[in-house]
This record gives C-alpha cells, structure tokens and sequence, in this order.
C-alpha cells in the first residue's frame, strides 16, 4: 500500500512547553512565597491581595491548572499526533485551545489576588472563567477527538485511553461542581448547600486529583517511559487492568475527604471502602511502569529523563498506598486537618507531577529542536536538587502533622485539654522553616531545567513541522465475531461513552441519596438564615480566604468537642451556599466562634493578630477597618439567596439595607462600650457579624430533657 | 431551584453500598476476563505503537 506523507505540528507542543516551565516557576514562587508567609506573616506587607488566604489559593490553581495542565496539553499534542500518525485535526483549534487556556490564566491569576473567589478549593474560580473553561475545554475536546478519528493506525494504544477518560470526567466534574447562580459579575453563589455542596465539592476535588492530576500523566507515563527507555511497556494487560480499575474506582472515594463530618455516614463508608481498594489499580500502574525498566537500569544511571521518571512513579506509588491508609477513619482522625495532608499532597505535587512533567520536557525539547541536550550534568543536579527538595519538605511536614495532632488530642491526669491552639502552632514552627527550604531547593533546580533547556534551544534549529509516513487505514471486513472490548477500543467514541457510564455511575450513587432523601440532613428549627449583614460578612470570610486555615467543622471527639464546643450537625449547614467546612487547620477551628469574644476581640484581632493572640501566624487585615462594606449588592445577594430556596420573606430584598444598617449600628456601639470608635460602614463590622453568628443558632435550639429512671 | 427532598425516608440506605460493590466486582470481572481471552500477540503488537514512530 501506498504511504502517504504527513507532517506533525510541533509549534503547538513547543507553545505549550514554554507555558508549562514560566508557570511551573511562578506557581513554585507562589508556593514558597504562602509558605515563608506561615513563619513569618508580615512578609504580606499588610497588602490585601499578598496575604496568605489570597496567595494559597493562587498557588494550587497555578500548580494544578497552568502548570500540569500546560504539561499534559504539551505532552498530549506531542504523543496523539505520533499514536494517531497523524497532524492534529485542526491547528486553528490548537491555537485556540492554547491563548484560551492561557487568558484563562492570567484571568485567574488576576482574579484570585482581586479576592474574586467561589470558596470552594481548587474550584475557586468565579463563574465567566467557569464558562471561559468549559468552551476551551470543549474545542480541546473536539481537536482531540477529530484527530483520533483520522488517524493512520488502527488501535487507540492505552496512552489514548486515559486522555480521552480525562477528557469526559474533567468535564463532567467541572460542570456539576460549577453550577451556581451569577450575582454580579466576578460573584456567585453555589447552587448547593452545606452537606450537599460538600459532597459535590470533595466528589469534585478528589477526582480532579484522579483526572487532572493523575490519569492524563499516567497516559504521558505510558506514552514517554517507553520511548525514553525504548522498550514497550512491561505488560500491556497489566495496562488495561490498570484502566478500567482507576477510572471506576475512583470517582467513589471522594467523601474519604469528609470523614466523621456531618456527611450520613453510609456515604462516608462507601468511600473508605472503595479508596482502599483503589491501591490496587494504582500500584498496578506503578509496577508496569517500574517494570518496564527490567533489564535496563543501566540507562537510568545515564538518562536524566529516566531518573525524574523513575522518582516521579515511586512518589505516584508511595502516594497511592498513603491515600487509602489515610482513608481509613483511624487513621483520618489523626491526620485530617493536619500539615499530614500538606505533606501527601506534595508527594503526588513535587514527586508525580512535577518530576513526570520535568522529564518529559527533557524528553521533548531536544527532539523538538533536533539535538541532544545541553547538558546532561545539570539535569542529573536538577534531579538531585528536586529529590533533596521533595525530602526536605515532606519528613518535617509529616512530623509536624503527627506532633500538632497529637498534641490537640492530649488531655491532662484533670482531664483538662494540655494544649492551647497557639502552643500546637508553635511547637510546628522550626518544621514550616525547613519546608520553605526544600520548598526553595526545588525551585532551584527547577531554574537549573530553564537555564539548560534554553542552552538546549539555542544549540539547535526548531523543526516546526515534522515529516512522517504511514499507510492510510482501511475499513476491515471481520470475518469472525470479535470480543466486545476489541471493538471499543477501536472506536473512540463508544470509548468516551463507557467512560462517561463508568465515572458517571459513582457519583450518581453517591448523590442521589443525599440530594432526595430528606431523613440525610435532618432539619433543625432553629436554623436561620443569615441577616443582610452577616451574608455580606460570610462573603468577606470567603474573598479574604479564611477557608485556607480555618475550619468549620467540629467532628465528635473528646478533643474537638472540649476545644471547640458541641460537635457540628448536618442540618447547621442548610444556609451555607456554599460550604465553608475547610480542609487544613493552620488556625483553629470556628464553627462555634460566635459569641466566644467580644465584638472588640475581633476588632482589635484582625487589626493585629498578635496584639490579642501573642505568636499567632495571623495575618493582619487593616484593611477591613478602612474599606467600606459594598451595601449595594445586597439586595442581588438577598434575591439570589431567595432564588436558590433560602426562606426571606418576599420583597425583604428592598428593605434588607435597612435591617443591615441597624444591625450594623447595634455592633458600633458595642465597640464603642470598649472604648473602640468607627463607621457602621466598615467591613470589619459585617465580619465581625459574621464571626459572632457562627454555630450559634442551635444553641437556641430547646434542650431536651431526658427522664431520670 | 430548591431542592425538593423527594423521598423523605429511605429504607436499607445499605443497599447502596452494596449495589456499588456488585457492580464494581462484575465490572471487573468482566474486563479480567476479556484480558486473559485476547491473544497476546495483539498486545505485543499493540505495545510497541509508541516505538513505531
């Protein structure tokens, strides 16, 4: 047969290759900027959008979406074209996808220091960029799609699988978890509420861990390792195992995030269960791509690439095996809320992502340019700076995770709590200091890579198109009937929709119950909803990102409950749009802070942590005592609040301005009491409103009196 | 667009989790067997696509 001649577009990979290394090093600035800033918060210098709650988030949606993402777009466009033998379907829509990608971008990056921000993690994102993503995504998804369709070889090998799965659950996670309704422009509130927004939202954030960060570098796994080891991949079986396992599996084990929460409990056994059997496909992926290296260690000791790889799969392994131990309830009790999980997630960060993006781009560039790589000598010290980097960041984060939570959890022979929350912070300082420098080591490598792969680039001549042969394919006649699995993976379609089945089937079984099932969040009467100024409050707490390092959400341990007071209850959260459980305490938890202080506590904290709390790590807020709060976006708040079932009386959107001024008043003068004197249009007092509102409403709620035998 | 509870009770929540595990096991049964009924020679071939280019 007649081989026809094609060339692949490398100007699309290479556009992507710069992206992925200036975001890499901006968002790794961003991360060791937050974490100088948790020692020592007056680096923040007071500036509202250089502050920690503000920075965090910056830093994880540049790591997760401009960096890996940028990595995955270039090593994707690199292997489908060369998988597919074929150019992309269109470099119109290449294009496209890239400025999209990158405006989106720079829109977050803007819009996250602005304080623009939905409050749920890794979702931060307000609802135009939500629209902006969804339609880059769909043009990716078509280019992809239309290129897998005019390929020139006939079976979609496994790399192509896990892009297309990424494809259609990164989709699907995105869409739920975004649905909200605009209040203004750069503003929204999430459909969901409390228990059922954090469902969505951890159903969300854990797979996006699986599909955004996990399977698409797996494909790059599959696809890169064996090339720069030149040899296939151990076991090809091993492969589709590994699959069709992960993609099922995963998208159960989301509420593992949500463990002894006010989540029903059968919903949180459901994801123990499947995280730890999750271990299996993931450790099933990391031997096939340990093993293929059978034979050739040799070349490891040579090949840089090999080396980040080979790290790269060992984190993703050690990752895999933390993730269903930390799971397990036991071992959750003592981890959640911890630095424990910092340290994980940087496992997976620093190790999987940034090593397996490292090493494809070592893989890339010199192919691209068509020479050999500057040099290999730096590489192997990037390679030595990194790992030494990934060490000196994680051990002191576990110890600090282990030290802090066992000192929360320790009581004296009185029974009386032995720690104050300020002493657990200090004891973990020395380990936040020697984070920031592994932190800093890895940044320093990081500079090693752009310094050779520039020297890489200025040695050789860029191959903008890159000629290929192949034989066109042609439709075959089978004689004999073939298994099922044979002819999905011939046909990319019926391929997206199993997937599509397989994911959707998860979270389908997982939600409908706690969506339907009234009995799930059991009400509690004396639940209200918030006043005008309390919700314009709760929308300061969530612009200045006081998630990052408070949580909202007592579980029912002895500890907790004498720290904190009673234990959080499902139906305290009906009002919450959306959640603000949290994640991470770096400070201490707030869920019944109402009423814990006085007004001018509060004051005189946020205008200086230290003053009232000596040796917190607290930022300052001086801000919120100058800026005026924005009344007039009260009555949008109020109508989309009504909109999305919140009980106000009708029309209470014209008059709420008023009850908020006379609230706002009644707080003024309380602080005048101790002697503090300021405007009743100051945001500190909506915050302060807030503050005080918190987890009070069921102790209002009738004690019930049980009858003495 | 409030969500209307339209069950209010359910009973035997555990059937959910159960029903997870079954469809998950034949799942996986099903593509456990489907590996081991396909010739190896096709995955060898298969395999090597990266190598190829």
């Amino acid at each position: 047969m007649e081989l026809e001649k094609f060339y692949y577009d490398n100007k699309i990979v290479r556009a992507f290759g710069y992206a992925t290394v200036i975001f890499g090093v901006v968002g790794m600035l961003a991360g060791l900027f937050a974490a100088v800033q948790i020692y020592m918060p007056q680096i923040s210098m007071n500036f509202a959008p250089t502050t920690f709650g503000r920075v965090r988030p910056l830093h994880t949606n540049a790591i997760i979406f401009a960096f890996v993402g940028n990595a995955t777009f270039a090593g994707v466009y690199y292997s489908l074209q060369r998988l597919c033998k074929t150019r992309m379907l269109s470099d119109k829509l290449s294009w496209i996808h890239f400025w999209g990608w990158q405006t989106i971008i720079a829109a977050a990056a803007i819009s996250l220091l602005l304080g623009k921000t939905t409050g749920k993690e890794y979702a931060e994102l307000e609802w135009p960029i939500d629209i902006a993503i969804t339609l880059v995504w769909v043009i990716f998804g078509i280019n992809m799609f239309g290129t897998i369709l005019k390929r020139r070889e006939k079976h979609l090998y496994v790399a192509i699988w896990f892009y297309i799965a990424t494809w259609v659950t990164v989709a699907l996670l995105h869409i739920v978890n975004s649905i909200e309704i605009p209040v203004s422009f750069m503003k929204s509130y999430s459909w969901y509420a409390g228990v059922q927004d954090a469902l969505v939202q951890w159903w969300y954030g854990h797979n996006a861990v699986a599909f955004f960060l996990t399977t698409p570098v797996l494909g790059l796994m599959y696809y890169f390792l064996p090339k720069a080891a030149n040899r296939p991949v151990y076991s090809y079986r091993l492969s589709i195992i590994h699959f069709w396992a992960l993609i099922f599996l995963y998208i159960w084990a989301g509420p593992h995030h949500l463990l002894y929460t006010a989540l029903p409990d059968w919903a949180q056994s459901l994801g123990v269960v499947f995280s730890i059997m999750l271990i299996a496909p993931s450790w099933g992926g990391m031997l096939n791509g340990l093993f293929t290296l059978r034979g050739a260690w040799d070349k490891v000791r040579e090949e840089p690439v090999l080396k980040f790889m080979v790290v790269a799969i060992t984190c993703y392994g050690m990752a895999t095996f933390e993730g269903p131990l930390l799971s397990l309830k036991s071992v959750n009790a003592i981890s959640h809320f911890t630095d424990w999980t910092i340290a994980h997630v940087h496992i997976g960060g620093l190790g999987w992502n940034g090593f397996m993006a490292f090493a494809i781009l070592y893989y890339m560039v010199p192919k691209l340019w068509d020479t050999t790589l500057y040099s290999k000598k730096l590489a192997t010290n990037h390679f030595w700076l990194g790992t030494i980097g990934i060490i000196i960041y994680a051990v002191p984060m576990y110890w600090a995770g282990f030290e802090q939570s066992l000192m929360w959890k320790s009581f004296t022979p009185e029974g009386q709590l032995k720690f104050q929350f300020l002493e657990t912070v200090n004891s973990i300082k020395p380990f936040y200091v020697l984070r920031s420098i592994g932190g800093a080591l890895y940044l320093t490598g990081a500079f090693f890579m752009v310094y050779n792969l520039y020297k890489t680039i200025r040695q050789g001549s860029f191959v903008a198109n890159e000629a290929a042969e192949a034989a066109p394919l042609v439709k075959e006649v089978s004689e004999h009937k073939e298994y099922w699995h044979r002819v999905i993976e011939r046909k990319p379609m019926a391929m997206l929709v199993l997937s599509l089945i397989v994911v959707a089937i998860g979270g389908l079984i997982e939600m409908i119950p706690t969506f339907l099932v009234k009995s799930n969040i059991p009400t509690i009467a004396s639940v209200k909803p918030y006043t005008p100024l309390e919700l314009q409050g709760r929308d300061i707490y969530l612009r200045e990102g006081c998630y990052n390092c408070h949580s909202q959400m007592i579980r029912p341990f002895r500890d907790e409950v004498a720290r904190y007071g009673e234990y959080s209850k499902a139906g305290e959260f009906v009002y919450d749009h959306p959640f603000q459980w949290g994640s991470k305490r770096t400070g201490p938890d707030l869920a019944r802070e109402g009423g814990k202080y006085p007004d001018s506590w509060h004051y005189n904290h946020m205008y200086d942590p230290r003053s009232m709390s000596p040796g917190s790590i607290m930022p300052q807020y001086t801000w919120l005592l100058d800026d005026q709060l924005d009344t007039a976006s009260t009555p949008a708040k109020i109508r989309a609040m009504q909109t999305l079932g919140v009980p106000y009386p009708e029309g209470y959107d014209k008059i709420a301005n008023k009850d908020l001024m006379h609230q706002a008043d009644s707080i003024t003068a309380n602080l005048k009491k101790d002697k503090i004197t300021t405007p009743s249009n100051a945001e500190i007092i909506a915050l302060i409103a807030y503050m005080q509102r918190i987890g009070r409403d069921i102790k209002a709620e009738p004690k019930k009196i049980i009858a003495e035998k | 667009m409030k969500f209307i509870h339209y069950i209010e009770k359910i009973g035997g929540v555990d059937i959910f989790g159960m029903l997870s595990l079954v469809i998950f096991v034949v799942f996986f049964l099903g593509v456990l067997a489907w590996v081991f009924k396909t010739n190896k020679k096709t995955f060898n071939e298969i395999s090597r696509i990266p190598l190829d280019n």
